[in-house]
């Protein structure tokens, strides 16, 4: 099921910097990105200013993602202690392993709690949640 | 070259009572707490020139000197991430006092987590949970999908780990049950003359699966310090010295404060295994050799994936290593927690975990192991972690 916002509390929005700035540019337009060494070839989540191996900020770009993933773990919120109160339970946050190898969170809709486990096959989908925030998230994959 | 191992001790403690409301500000609470670990050292508040806490620590040195009538703070200094901080405190202490910087240094954490910190700004914060987020990961990526709490960032982590080693939520709850029987002995304990049994755990509120409202370390109003000199000096104060054995600190690659997703295995602690290594490496023994250990308890189910971190049972058995609990009693072959822990005493980041290891060094904890010449303490699970081997 789509997630279900508590209007009185907003939503803790994306903290853009200028390191990670072309990753929610992405995400605007529908598109998921990881950032990558184009020197090294390695893809990095989170974002972040240099890249570890060659220390070097001037070759990070952003390369598409495909979309496709497994769940790694999860999470189902339930009850409202340790949930975020803006968001109505029940929600699931899944740890999701891109095709590409990189791990990102995000939330899981159009699934019970029940149907979500581990290996499970899942792609990208993009909810407008505000007219201005965008947010990427996943469903069980066809 | 030289090490610090030994070269340090901890020759006074104290810590408040845990409660849910001190009636005190946080700077009274530390300041009381102090006096009480000077004098069962032996020593005056004015004998104190160095002193050391956590970065989001409620006091700082300079007002706790006003109180204390300190007239040369010669040392200070803090440093990052709560529970993974605490047994760092003492290794920089330990440093100090040996290389002659400063002679006796207090380690301190004081925090009113229960009745909270009016000014502090909105949302977790303001119920008195720091709100430390020095981590800027934590600002993207996970807030807007609504894992904004540590029980559910690490929920992720234990819910993959008991995937991978085929553990079944039954076998879930025995540290929390030692903790809180720990805890009933102690009379500064939160949950002092409260203990639970196993069927209780199993019947209580669950939180995020597997976590149950048991599992996760209640906010108390408290604090808790130590105070570190020199070998030598302590051989001529109030009490048995706990000699600083080793002490380490560690953050490794794609290191995130309880939601380090991007390493090939979430299930592991890299940090708590470099922390166990390192100790193990300078204190010149093993695993097999500790006779008690204090290990971050902040959330349960991260106690038995640090065991295994450390060497003090097989990869994949922590779990069953506590399970029914006879192992980790304090007649056990692994007493842990012996006071209570965060989960029975209340959450002071790890700083009571000091404490009782200093207790079980001078054979005064009230559940005081048979053995305890080499207590282990560690704390950071799931973030920048440090420890400390305590001795005799």
């Amino acid at each position: 099921m789509p997630i279900e916002y508590n209007e009185k509390v907003p939503l803790q929005r994306p903290l853009t910097t200028p390191d990670n700035q072309g990753f929610w540019d992405a995400v605007r337009k529908h598109q998921l990105v990881i950032q990558k060494c184009a020197r090294c070839n390695l893809l990095f989540h989170p974002p972040r200013a240099m890249c570890p191996e060659c220390v070097s900020a001037d070759s990070l770009t952003w390369a598409p993602a495909s979309g496709k993933g497994k769940v790694y773990s999860f999470v189902n919120f339930i009850y409202d202690r340790s949930a975020y109160p803006g968001i109505k339970v029940p929600y699931v946050v899944a740890l999701v392993e891109l095709e590409e190898g990189v791990k990102i969170i995000s939330n899981l809709i159009d699934c019970t709690a029940q149907e979500v486990s581990i290996g499970m096959p899942v792609e990208l989908t993009f909810v407008d949640v505000y007219h201005d925030l965008t947010l990427y998230m996943f469903k069980k994959s066809q | 070259m030289d090490t610090i191992k030994d070269k340090a001790a901890i020759v006074g403690i104290a810590t408040t009572s845990f409660s849910k409301n001190s009636g005190k500000s946080e700077v009274r609470s530390i300041c009381e707490c102090i006096k009480e670990a000077v004098e069962d050292a032996g020593l005056k508040t004015s004998d104190i020139d160095g002193s050391i806490t956590e970065t989001s620590d409620a006091v700082d040195e300079v007002f706790i000197a006003k109180n204390l009538g300190i007239q040369n703070m010669v040392y200070f200094n803090s440093l990052r991430w709560g529970d993974g901080s605490s047994c760092a405190l003492v290794q920089n202490a330990a440093m100090v006092v040996a290389a002659g910087v400063a002679n006796y240094v207090v380690c301190y954490r004081a925090v009113n987590g229960a009745t909270g910190r009016p000014e502090a700004p909105v949302g977790m914060a303001k119920k008195g949970m720091w709100a430390f987020s020095h981590d800027l990961c934590k600002q993207g990526f996970y807030p807007p999908f609504g894992l904004t709490t540590p029980a559910g960032q690490a929920a992720i982590l234990v819910n993959r780990y008991m995937h991978d080693h085929g553990i079944k939520t039954e076998q879930l709850g025995w540290v929390t049950v030692a903790c809180r029987q720990n805890a009933a002995k102690n009379p500064r304990a939160l949950f002092y003359e409260n203990p639970i049994s196993i069927d209780d755990y199993r019947k209580s509120n669950a939180v995020v699966q597997p976590l149950r409202e048991l599992d996760c370390s209640e906010e108390v109003d408290g604090a808790a310090a130590v105070i570190v000199t020199t070998a030598e000096k302590a051989r001529h104060l109030k009490k048995l010295p706990a000699y600083v054995m080793a002490a380490a600190q560690s953050a490794m690659p794609e290191c995130e404060w309880m939601t380090s997703y991007n390493r090939p295995d979430i299930s592991r602690f890299a940090e708590i295994e470099r922390v166990g290594q390192d100790l193990f490496s300078m204190a010149g023994v093993s695993p097999r050799d500790i006779n008690v250990a204090q290990i971050d308890d902040f959330l349960a189910p991260l106690v038995p994936m640090q065991l295994e971190e450390l060497g003090l049972c097989r990869r994949g058995e922590g779990v069953s290593f506590c399970e029914g609990g006879k192992r980790i009693s304090p007649q056990g072959e692994l007493p842990l927690n012996t006071a209570g822990g965060s989960l029975g005493e209340g959450h002071i980041f790890a700083m009571n975990h000091i404490v009782e290891a200093v207790r079980q060094v001078r054979g005064s904890s009230v559940n005081q192991a048979k053995k305890a010449d080499l207590v282990l303490v560690a704390g950071g699970a799931g973030g920048p972690a440090s420890g400390l081997i305590l001795r005799r």
